[in-house]
Formats: C-alpha cells, sequence, structure tokens
C-alpha cells in the first residue's frame, strides 16, 4: 500500500469553484441537521398523536394508529423514501403533482420529499414510545381525572400527557439520534448532505480516505453533541420517584 | 389520475426472486455472524479484562452512532479495493457481495452485542456464583449455565432486530447490486413503471416483514406464559 495522505486537500478549492472541500462538507453537514430537526417536529407531532389514538377506548381510532404504525415499521426507509419521491407525485391530482415537479427546484423537491419521509418513518417509533410511556402510568390515574369530572379530551391534557411525555424523554433520545443516522438514507434521492458529499468528494479529490473518516468523523460528532444535550434535557425532565429519578 | 400498469411485474418475477434471494443471503449470513461476534463483544465487555472491555465498548459505540449508508460506503467503495491488494485478487473479481455481508456483518454485531449484554446482565447473579461454587470456570459458567438462559429470553428481540436487518439489506441498492429492491427498482426503470415496481415492493417488505413480527410476537406470548409458569 503506498497510499498519499493529503490532509490540506479540505482547504484547496473546490471543483465549484465558490468554496472549498471543507466548505462542501460543512454545507452537508448543514443539509443533514436541518433535514433531522425539521423531520424531527413532524415525527414527533403526528407520533404524539398517534400514540395517543393507540390508548384511546375507542376500537376504531386505536385500530387505525395500529395499522399506521405497522405500515410504517414494515417497509424500509430506503423504499418508503422512493415511494414519496418517485411515486407520490404522480399520483396526487395531475395539478399538484405538477406543480410539485415543474414548479419547485429539485433541490427544494428532494428536500421536501425526504424531510416528510424521515418524519412519517419517526413518527411510527415516537408513537410506539407515547403509547408505552401512556400505558406505562397507573391505571388510577386515568380513572380519578375522569372521577373528578374531566372530560376523556381534558384526562389526557391534564393529567396522563404532561405525566408521559417526561417519562418518555429517554427513549425518544434514541429515536432522535437515529433519525440523524437514517438522513443519510436520503443521498439516495440525490439529496447532497453529509454521507453525498463524502462520495462526491471521493469522486472529486480521489483522496477516499481522508474524506470518508473525516465524515465519519462528523457523524460521530453529531452523536455526542446531540447526546449531551439529550443528557441535560433528561435530567431536568426526571420524575422524582421513578427509576432514574432523584 | 395515473394510469396503471402492472404487467411488466409476472414476467419479472423470476428476476426478482434472484434478488431475493440475495437480500436474504446477506440477512442470514448477518445473523449468524452478528450474533457469534456480537456475543463474543458482549463477553468481552462484560470480561473483568480491562482493555477487552474497553476494545468492546469502543467497537459497539463506534458503529452505533455512524448511519448504517456510511458503513456500507466504506465497504462498496475502499473496502474491495484492500480486499484486491490485499489477497491478490484479479481487479475483475466481483466482491459487493463478500463486502456487502461482511459490512453488514460487522455493523449489525454491534447491535446484537447489546441486545445480548442485557440478556446476560439479566442472568440473576446467583447463577455465575452458584457456577462457580461447583468448580466450573468462567468461560463454563457462561457457557454451560448464564448463555443458555440469557438467549431463551433474548430470542425474541434476536428476531425482531432481524427484520429490521432483512429492512435494511433494501441498501444494498446503493452498490448496483441487485437485491430484491435493486432488481425491482432496475425493472422499473427499464419498462417506464417505476410507480408499479416500487409499490410492488413495498407490498412485499410489508407483508413478509408483517407477517414475521406476528410470528415473533406470538413465539414471545408463549414464552411469557411458559416463564409465568
Amino acid at each position: 500500500m503506498n497510499y498519499q495522505w493529503n490532509w490540506g486537500i479540505f482547504l484547496s478549492p473546490a471543483a465549484s469553484g465558490d468554496s472549498t472541500y471543507l466548505g462542501w462538507m460543512l454545507s452537508g453537514l448543514q443539509t443533514t441537521v436541518l433535514l433531522s430537526l425539521s423531520a424531527w417536529l413532524i415525527a414527533l407531532a403526528l407520533g404524539s398523536l398517534m400514540g395517543v389514538l393507540r390508548t384511546v377506548p375507542n376500537k376504531w381510532l386505536s385500530g387505525l394508529a395500529s395499522a399506521y404504525v405497522e405500515i410504517f415499521r414494515n417497509i424500509p426507509l430506503l423504499v418508503q423514501l422512493f415511494i414519496w419521491y418517485f411515486v407520490l407525485p404522480e399520483l396526487l391530482p395531475a395539478s399538484l403533482g405538477d406543480a410539485f415537479k415543474q414548479k419547485l427546484d429539485p433541490v427544494t423537491q428532494q428536500f421536501v420529499s425526504a424531510m416528510v419521509c424521515l418524519g412519517f418513518f419517526t413518527s411510527a417509533r415516537v408513537c410506539e414510545q407515547v403509547r408505552s410511556g401512556i400505558n406505562s402510568l397507573p391505571r388510577g390515574q386515568k380513572n380519578a381525572g375522569l372521577a373528578l369530572g374531566f372530560t376523556l379530551p381534558q384526562t389526557y391534557r391534564h393529567v396522563l400527557l404532561p405525566m408521559a411525555f417526561r417519562l418518555v424523554v429517554p427513549p425518544l433520545t434514541s429515536e432522535f439520534l437515529n433519525i440523524f443516522k437514517n438522513s443519510a438514507v436520503c443521498s439516495t434521492i440525490g439529496l447532497l448532505e453529509l454521507a453525498a458529499q463524502g462520495r462526491q468528494l471521493v469522486d472529486y479529490t480521489a483522496q477516499p480516505y481522508e474524506s470518508f473518516i473525516a465524515v465519519t468523523l462528523l457523524y460521530v460528532l453529531i452523536n455526542v453533541v446531540v447526546m449531551t444535550l439529550m443528557r441535560h434535557l433528561e435530567n431536568k425532565t426526571r420524575v422524582p420517584g421513578y427509576l432514574g429519578g432523584k | 389520475m395515473y394510469d396503471f400498469d402492472w404487467s411488466s411485474i409476472p414476467g419479472a418475477l423470476p428476476f426478482l426472486w434472484e434478488g431475493m434471494k440475495i437480500s436474504l443471503e446477506i440477512t442470514v449470513s448477518a445473523v449468524i455472524f452478528g450474533v457469534v461476534w456480537g456475543t463474543l463483544l458482549a463477553m468481552m465487555r462484560l470480561a473483568p479484562v480491562k482493555p477487552l472491555a474497553w476494545f468492546a465498548a469502543g467497537y459497539v459505540n463506534l458503529f452505533r452512532s455512524i448511519p448504517l449508508v456510511m458503513v456500507l460506503l466504506w465497504f462498496f467503495l475502499i473496502v474491495p479495493q484492500l480486499l484486491r491488494s490485499f489477497f491478490n485478487l484479479d481487479p475483475n473479481t466481483d466482491v459487493r457481495l463478500t463486502s456487502a455481508m461482511i459490512g453488514f456483518a460487522l455493523f449489525e454485531s454491534a447491535y446484537y452485542s447489546e441486545i445480548i449484554r442485557a440478556g446476560i446482565q439479566s442472568v440473576p447473579k446467583g447463577q455465575v456464583a452458584a457456577a462457580s461454587a461447583l468448580g466450573m470456570t468462567y468461560a463454563q459458567a457462561m457457557r454451560l449455565v448464564v448463555l443458555p438462559q440469557a438467549f431463551r429470553n433474548m430470542v425474541p428481540l434476536l428476531l425482531t432486530q432481524a427484520i429490521v436487518l432483512f429492512q435494511d439489506t433494501s441498501l444494498v441498492y446503493m452498490s448496483a447490486l441487485a437485491d430484491f429492491f435493486g432488481a425491482a427498482y432496475k425493472v422499473g426503470d427499464r419498462d417506464g413503471r417505476l410507480v408499479e415496481l416500487l409499490l410492488f415492493a413495498g407490498a412485499v417488505y410489508f407483508f413478509i416483514c408483517f407477517a414475521a413480527s406476528q410470528l415473533v410476537r406470538r413465539y414471545q406470548k408463549k414464552l411469557n406464559a411458559h416463564v409465568a409458569h
């Protein structure tokens, strides 16, 4: 093996002319972070809604929510992504589909599909965590709420959810980490996020080791930062008296 | 409205089946290797020898903090060259399947190791103490007392992880290796019927994974009923 290491490659001007290769990587990092955070908002909102629906007494609503979870959990992320990106615009009413394909620039199309796909995919996992959070509460809490004259929605709003959300913070940490890792799948539809930039760097610089080591380390860095932030949040939201509580 | 035309699927079934065989091959080899290497990693991590525990912890944490896509990129773009120069292979040898298998196996073993570690730790400490009081060595206690009990409790989790792994094998699409998803994409691309083929692929994955997860759930219930008695 006589490989020529050249870490200076990152500072040399990139083929696009307006940036360095380091600039490429940072723009990839930015896309990864933006994509993951926006998808996380969707996942959290939809996942909480579905998680609540899974626990309500109405058979139809809970059945609907569990079908939702099964669909998003049993199809590979890559296949879901391709369906959102290639299939859905075709199936929409012609005017909407064409608007998506023609009015939006390709980067926005990729970003929107990726965001929605990751959001829905992760929401099924968030849903399961929220459900198990609600189910882990003693049954007496719900009964007490109802006995006090709260309606069912009020019981959820004032009694069950404030407690359940504090309990699910630790399991949600790992889903939050997963969304960053899963966002790398979106490089397959051409979205220039971190992994895709790494791949592009290999093609342009012919320094595969430096590019891949740098990208891999950036993912590790994201992981460490997210974990540190979530530890703080976990400490803040811990419930005294519960396992791991104060 | 879109005009569906499913006619390209029946003729493509043999090709899709070849793809499915590749997906299954990768899944099975990664599960077997992952469980074996994962068990070793878990035992190292729990072993009293510090450097072994550090190595295992580092390995597991590294693989768990990087995306599978990144691991596969390493194994598709870089490892094949290394393998070729290392074993002096003919540059035309197709090592993609082998390196895909190795990539998945090394990646999944990190996840398996965490499941197995939790399983080992769920066995009461008294069991190890009893085994060593009977004169067993640490290795014997692990092999004859701890692991058999740990594995029985872990089977549902290991199987669930295998279902996840089966879904993840669709990512070998990146290497242009025709696994089930890759094959479906190729057929759809060739016939201009990407919509139908992608929906078909999604339906097949859903059917297999849903059925498998229902079986695992039933097995878990049986196991719980058995333990309760």
